[in-house]
């Protein structure tokens, strides 16, 4: 992992337009700022990985549809 | 063509029904192509959301809607632009479900819907910007273990 150290007020620049920004620092939070094109996806990363996680369960399952079709039917 | 499924063997699709994923799916971004198998009960919301390069991958879906009635998303501007969408009624969602050991205890994941131009066969997982909902969201009513006895 690259390390660089900013400081408030201070940038990086990744592939020449996205910018992150430092805005703010207090105890022991950093707000940051970015600028990026629209279509550029940013996330928590908590809140990715939760996504993310999620997928992995579903893709590893076996299920029989049928047996769920039942329960749904008479759960109605 | 032919496809080979995780659920159903090999199956015959229409090209056509192939829907592409610029972007993957989170945990699985270089699958970029999937096909979407519906249900033959058409009463029942679930479907599969098969990936056509990967015969191993496939996930269960629902229409949330069915489930969920009061299900509501805002789809941000950039994503609609990112799928080309202009049309409402060319929006399709679904949520992909996972099911634990107690099937009855089985989720639907409306925090990161499915969305899917069918117009243009263009499709994304959205991860919504909403308090409201959560990955893990119980598709059969908890509570009371008798109930319903």
């Amino acid at each position: 992992m690259l390390i660089l150290t900013r400081k408030k007020g201070e940038s990086i620049i990744l592939n020449g337009y996205i910018e992150v920004k430092i805005m703010e620092i207090e105890d022991g939070k950093v707000s940051i700022g970015i600028e990026a094109p629209r279509d550029v996806d940013i996330f928590r990363k908590e809140l990715y990985d939760s996504i993310q996680e999620e997928n992995v369960k579903a893709a590893k399952q076996e299920i029989d549809i049928n047996e769920v079709n039942q329960l749904l039917k008479e759960s109605k | 063509m032919k496809l080979n499924t995780k659920n159903f063997g090999e199956i015959d699709i229409c090209e056509e029904k192939i829907i592409s994923f610029p972007e993957g799916i989170p945990g699985f971004e270089y699958e970029k192509e999937f096909v979407i198998i519906n249900n033959e009960d058409e009463q029942s919301p679930f479907h599969w959301l098969q990936s056509v390069n990967n015969p191993e991958l496939a996930f269960v879906i629902i229409d949330p809607f069915v489930i969920f009635s009061d299900y509501t998303i805002d789809l941000p501007k950039t994503v609609q632009d990112k799928l080309n969408i202009k049309d409402e009624k060319d929006v399709a969602v679904y949520s992909i479900v996972v099911v634990p050991k107690d099937v009855k205890k089985m989720t639907a994941n409306l925090l990161g819907p499915i969305i899917i131009n069918v117009k243009e066969r263009l499709g994304k997982q959205v991860i919504l910007d909403d308090t409201r909902y959560t990955t893990k969201h119980y598709i059969f009513p908890q509570g009371e273990e008798n109930r319903g006895e």
